[in-house]
């Protein structure tokens, strides 16, 4: 327990800190690094001869668009012609084209879904070129994205801001920086670093066998600093290079906690007077605390049904005094399992330090739950408009019961924005549910599927809400490189991530040009203690009801039946 | 407009008329427009083929499932209709009205003068923009008009509800007359100013037919929501289909319509409609008309009320409040010549002054008498005093200082001392001083004061309490603005205004992001109500003026402007109320039907039954018939509005929640609990 309590304790001055430079950074105001950033990046500016004019929103969107897709394009051709190029001292083959597309698709996304295994899938160019850039302009994209969101709630003007700008200096000022300090700490720590071919050891027992290195602390940083969480190796944070030790452990949830966190406490310092100091908006704050209590919820959830341990296994004599340990590394326990799998699904960065497959029923539900809202923190930047689109709900319902038509930071809510909102919300659902229902339903689908009954559907359920919410993690179990699992899980994250964009970005758009109405005490009052709490019941109602009957038929089926 | 039909809520007519309408708008056509309450059809006409064909699904042994299929088909028809029956109910009361509106709407022939002095009648529908009309008295105005000759009487009781006939004069602000209303007395010359067929009481029968009811802003964007929700449980139904069928768990498609049902916000699908021509209705109840819904929602958000001091914040007439004796003469003897003088003065301000000196006990037992022998001595613009000479010679006058003062030295008195102080302190108040003499004694001042309408300045403080901030416009002198500012409560005020002030303070006020709300009469008014997010125009006033204005107030209260602010508020609350009540409503009924739906397959569902309730079949029925039954249950409320006191917006939130919000996840648990004591012994009994 003390082991949570210090992640968070220290988790908290430290996004408040990160929350300030971020908003300086995307402000453009004066930071610390500016005498060498600015150097650094006119030269980008100048080569890729980017203009810094500012974009109106559909502009916006449709640069972020289109630079991801030629980021794809290439990705995908490399991956398909690896084999044939430079760094590849372990002779890998290319990739098979559905996979590819998978795998571009998940990492472009920010998902990081892995239907491939890095150490016998990817060469050195490949972990390096695509995987590691894209963790960096995939985490760059969704942060614009949030940060184009943002300024457009507050400012009277669609035309502000340019995504090629935010997005480099997202990249230079932000990412770049903060990876390099963990990956120090990771080689500190143990990871390695290198571009050496795999080791081959004999074992104490006579048998050979290979040990997977590489550039493992330079991904593993970004991996989690980016909230992308595709490991180097296919069991991600759970082998030892990787992850070594508790320290590694606490360093890689701070660093996929961090920015989240700071992109709500950006947004509040942009909503309250730019010229008074302010620790953490109140708005913000509000925000921020309905995400804390989501996540506090899921994390004693989660802790108590792993520390209550498996009935059924202590029935076959192994002890649960421990807690339920299968799928668990002995080097992080209970404690730092349960949290670390909350953090890395409500954060949605999908790394994982155990097997989520193995967790208890209800252990288990957490971070499926967590997935299903995708609100709760949630990914770089994209998390915080995903919250939005309830928080304007919760403003829509809360301002008719006091009578007034619903308005946001003096903006009317009105039926566009509405249609936009509640289409949003929908996606996300929509995305879950259906492809869920298809894989089931078809033999493709329920080929890939190797647990029978209640976890069967979990696992199902499971893939797709983590591809959705481009978390990414995987209930692993599932034999899920297959034509129809690479297509349904790529189309998912591609729907996922870009539908919800322009849609959040076209609210945010349309926002930005409407009339602005003042606050007085006949106003909603968004950012008090009252607006947290019912800002929580709607996102738990909407969600809950959305995917109740799904779990019900899932992990609580199965928990019921393992406790009775 | 009946009064009877104001007080009580559904007339039996209404009731029958709304049954059979119920019914007729079952009709797929019409219920396509509402998705809700359409996807509920669907479901109905799903499982009634379920209950005659039972094996219709490729279920071979459906066979046992006809009883429960039919008894969920009755259930779901139920809903529907009580639904349909909520909105015809709405829209009868509407109708009701109309059909009182229409019988004044039949005027035939009209006598129009033509230019060269002859008169012709001309069919009423014929006559165009400024054909000249001649009504006279008994006779029926033909379309609204403008006055250009003449006097009379009219009754407005027809659109007004108001009995008492109306002046109606050239010029001024009671030229415009409205089509349907009756000249009473003497005749009228009148320019007629609209067309036929779009006259006012034409706009106003549309408004409250609901022909031209369109969706409002914010409806339209609730509709989305709800549809949305629809959608999205929709798709949960359908998806569990094919995840069960995995799972090797058999549910019945009835019961899976029973889950969509329950789950998609029918309670709200089916009054929202309902609310919105309600509230329309509570506005004409009050005697407004509002020329759009938008109009009435805007009223929700008003953030500055404009009132004008006169007639609005203060009576029209200034009124007696104090009577000052001159150093020397005894205050009894200043209020008995005060009574004296305004015995036979029948101005508003003399009647105040009677009745100030009777409350001050003034010895009037002769009254009657005094009457009789006195000469009254009336008010004329060169004297500027009025009073009476009684039997025994004695004068007495009140009137204006300068008047009086020259009178009075005229007659060789000597003007007491204090008397200029006291007249000046009057005039500093903000009053009227009038000076009284006895045979050009002069006696004393009486002060004459604009009155502030009792209760306003509570009223005032509660709209301040709901974030609403009044400014009050007066021709006035900034002193005397401020002593009545400071009366009545307002926040602030504009002294010595002229027609654009006003709109310049409007402009401002919107600069800031504020919704304001005016009211107003005059032609130079008209601009001002146009600027404004809310106009509210007298019906009094010109036609000019209602032309601007987004409503019109029949009964020309300036005041009411307040209620309608309310109503507004009260509106959108309703709407939000339900919203919440119906979404809440939904966690109950997951803790009934989720559990029995899996409980024959997965008999450790049991431990989610918390209701403990008495089968699956009895537990997803009782939510069924739950789900219906709340519907005409919140009719009520819905025609009437939620409770609504002016508070601050938090506390309003807090209050509504606990209501709506708690109480809607509550109510259905005991609800749900209580219909299946009741029916699953019965069910039992049926063998399911």
């Amino acid at each position: 327990m003390w082991q949570i309590a210090l992640v968070l304790g220290i988790y908290l001055p430290l996004v408040i800190v990160a929350g300030h430079y971020l908003y300086h950074v995307t402000m453009q105001q004066k930071t610390w690094l500016d005498p060498v950033m600015n150097r650094i990046d006119n030269i980008i500016y100048k080569i890729s001869g980017i203009k810094q004019v500012n974009m109106t929103g559909k502009q916006y969107v449709l640069a972020l668009i289109l630079s991801n897709a030629i980021m794809v394009l290439i990705g995908y051709i490399i991956l398909r012609i690896q084999s044939a190029l430079f760094l590849n001292p372990n002779g890998i083959g290319t990739m098979e084209a559905t996979l590819s597309f998978n795998t571009i698709i998940s990492f472009m996304t920010n998902t990081n879904l892995q239907h491939y295994s890095g150490e016998s899938g990817l060469s050195y160019l490949s972990q390096m070129l695509v995987i590691t850039f894209m963790m960096f302009t995939s985490a760059a994209t969704g942060y614009a994205a949030c940060m184009a969101f943002c300024r457009r709630l507050v400012a009277k003007t669609d035309t502000l801001g340019n995504f090629f700008v935010d997005f480099v200096r997202v990249i230079t000022r932000v990412l770049i920086p903060i990876s390099f300090i963990v990956a120090l700490i990771l080689v500190f720590q143990g990871s390695p670093q290198t571009f050496n071919s795999n080791e081959t050891v004999h074992t104490i027992e006579g048998n050979m066998q290979d040990i997977a290195l590489g550039p493992i602390a330079s991904l593993e940083s970004i991996k989690h600093v980016g909230t992308n969480g595709g490991g180097f190796n296919g069991a991600n944070s759970t082998t030892p290079f990787e992850n070594p030790t508790v320290i590694s452990n606490i360093v890689e949830m701070l660093s996929m906690m961090l920015l989240p966190g700071a992109c709500v406490v950006a947004f509040s310092l942009m909503v309250v007077n730019r010229k008074r100091k302010t620790l953490f908006g109140k708005q913000g704050l509000v925000i921020f605390a309905a995400m804390s209590i989501l996540f506090l919820i899921g994390l004693t959830t989660c802790y108590l049904a792993e520390r209550a341990g498996n009935p059924i296994i202590g029935e076959l004599g192994i002890t649960q005094d421990l807690g339920s340990m299968e799928g668990k590394e002995m080097r992080f326990g209970v404690a730092q399992s349960a949290l670390f799998t909350v953090v890395t699904t409500a954060f949605t960065t999908g790394s994982v330090n155990n097997m989520h497959d193995t967790l208890t029923p209800l252990g288990g539900m957490v971070p499926l739950f967590n997935m299903m809202l995708n609100v709760v923190f949630g990914g770089k930047g994209v998390g915080l408009m995903n919250m939005m689109m309830y928080v304007m709900l919760t403003i829509f319902i809360a301002c008719l019961m006091i009578g007034r038509t619903p308005q946001f930071l003096g903006k009317k809510i009105e039926e566009k924005e509405m249609k936009l909102i509640a289409l949003c919300i929908l996606i996300h659902p929509a995305i879950i549910l259906v492809f869920s229902a298809l894989a089931v339903s078809t033999v493709a689908g329920v080929e890939g599927i190797t647990n029978p009954g209640a976890h069967g559907l979990s696992q199902v359920l499971y893939e797709y809400a983590s591809s959705s919410a481009n978390n990414g993690s995987g209930f692993e179990g599932l034999s899920d490189n297959s034509t129809f699992w690479n297509v349904t899980t790529g189309l998912a994250m591609f729907f996922g991530r870009y539908l919800s964009i322009i849609i959040q970005l076209t609210i945010a758009s349309l926002l930005a040009k409407k009339l602005w109405h003042s606050e007085s005490v006949g106003t909603l009052k968004t950012d008090n203690a009252m607006f947290t709490f019912l800002l929580v019941a709607i996102v738990l109602m909407i969600g809950a009801l959305t995917f109740l009957p799904a779990l019900a038929l899932g992990p609580i089926t199965e928990h019921l039946q393992i406790r009775s | 407009m009946e009064t009877t039909s104001k007080k009580s809520f559904i007339t039996g007519e209404i009731m029958k008329s709304s049954i059979l309408e119920a019914f007729r708008k079952l009709n797929p056509v019409n219920m396509v427009k509402n998705p809700v309450l359409f996807v509920v059809e669907i479901g109905f006409i799903l499982v009634l083929l379920l209950a005659i064909f039972p094996n219709m699904m490729g279920d071979d042994n459906g066979g046992h499932l006809r009883l429960y299929n039919a008894i969920v088909a009755v259930i779901l028809l139920v809903t529907i209709l009580f639904a349909n029956f909520a909105e015809s109910i709405a829209e009868g009361r509407g109708k009701a009205q109309v059909q009182t509106l229409k019988k004044t709407n039949t005027v035939t022939e009209a006598r129009v003068l033509l230019s060269d002095g002859t008169q012709v009648m001309k069919q009423a529908n014929e006559l165009i923009k400024g054909d000249i009309v001649i009504v006279q008295a008994g006779e029926v105005i033909p379309n609204d008009g403008e006055v250009i000759e003449g006097i009379a009487t009219v009754d407005e009781s027809a659109i007004t509800g108001e009995s008492a006939p109306v002046v109606k004069e050239r010029g001024g602000d009671f030229s415009s007359v409205t089509g349907g209303t009756t000249v009473t007395s003497d005749w009228l010359k009148i320019e007629i100013t609209s067309l036929p067929g779009e006259s006012f009481l034409d706009k106003m029968i549309a408004l409250i037919e609901g022909a031209s009811r369109k969706k409002t802003p914010n409806e339209i964007a609730l509709n989305t929501l709800l549809v949305s929700l629809t959608i999205i449980f929709l798709l949960v139904v359908v998806t569990l289909y094919p995840m069960t069928t995995y799972l090797n768990v058999d549910i019945p498609v009835a019961t899976l319509i029973a889950l969509i049902v329950c789950l998609i916000p029918t309670t709200i699908g089916g009054l929202l409609s309902a609310i919105g021509i309600a509230g329309m209705d509570r506005v004409t109840q009050f005697n407004v008309i509002a020329m759009s819904g938008r109009a009435v929602e805007a009223c929700g958000d008003v953030d500055t009320l404009i009132l004008d001091k006169t007639g609005t914040i203060t009576y029209g007439n200034r009124l007696a409040s104090e009577f000052s004796p001159v150093l020397g003469v005894d205050k009894k003897e200043l209020i008995r010549a005060a009574w004296l003088s305004s015995l036979t003065d029948d101005t508003p301000e003399g009647k105040s002054i009677l009745s100030l000196a009777i409350k001050l006990n003034v010895d009037a037992a002769d009254e009657k008498k005094i009457i009789k022998t006195s000469d009254p001595i009336s008010f004329t613009a060169q004297t500027r005093m009025s009073g009476l000479d009684m039997q025994n010679g004695t004068k007495i006058r009140k009137g204006a200082y300068d008047s009086i003062k020259n009178r009075s030295v005229a007659a060789g008195h000597a003007l007491p001392k204090d008397l200029e102080g006291l007249v000046h302190q009057v005039s500093s108040l903000g009053g009227t001083p009038l000076v009284v003499t006895e045979n050009d004694n002069i006696l004393g001042v009486i002060y004459l004061k604009d009155v502030v309408k009792p209760g306003l300045k509570e009223r005032f403080e509660l709209l301040r309490a709901m974030g609403i901030k009044t400014i009050m416009c007066t021709g006035d002198n900034p002193l005397t603005a401020a002593t009545i500012a400071k009366e009545a409560g307002v926040d602030g005020f504009i002294a010595e205004s002229k027609p654009e002030d006003k709109i310049n303070v409007i402009k401002e006020e919107q600069a800031q992001g504020k919704i304001v709300a005016m009211t107003g009469d005059g032609t130079n008014d008209a601009p001002a109500l146009a600027q404004a997010n809310v106009g509210l125009a007298m019906n009094s006033g010109t036609n000019a003026a209602k032309e601007a204005a987004n409503m019109v107030d029949l009964d020309s209260n300036p005041t009411k402007i307040i209620e309608v602010v309310e109503i507004g508020k009260q509106l959108l609350m309703t709407r939000g109320a339900l919203t919440t009540f119906s979404i809440a409503n939904d966690v109950a009924k997951y803790f009934a039907i989720i559990p029995a739906m899996l409980m024959v397959a997965v008999p450790e569902m049991g431990a989610l039954n918390v209701m403990q309730l008495n089968s699956p079949t009895s537990a997803i029925i009782s939510a069924l018939i739950f789900n219906a039954i709340i519907i005409p249950l919140l009719i009520p409320i819905a025609m009437k509005g939620v409770k609504y006191k002016p508070m601050s917006a938090s506390k309003l939130l807090s209050r509504n929640l606990l209501v709506y919000g708690l109480g809607g996840i509550i109510a259905p648990f005991i609800g749900i609990k209580f219909i299946d004591l009741i029916i699953g012994p019965i069910l039992r009994m049926m063998g399911l």
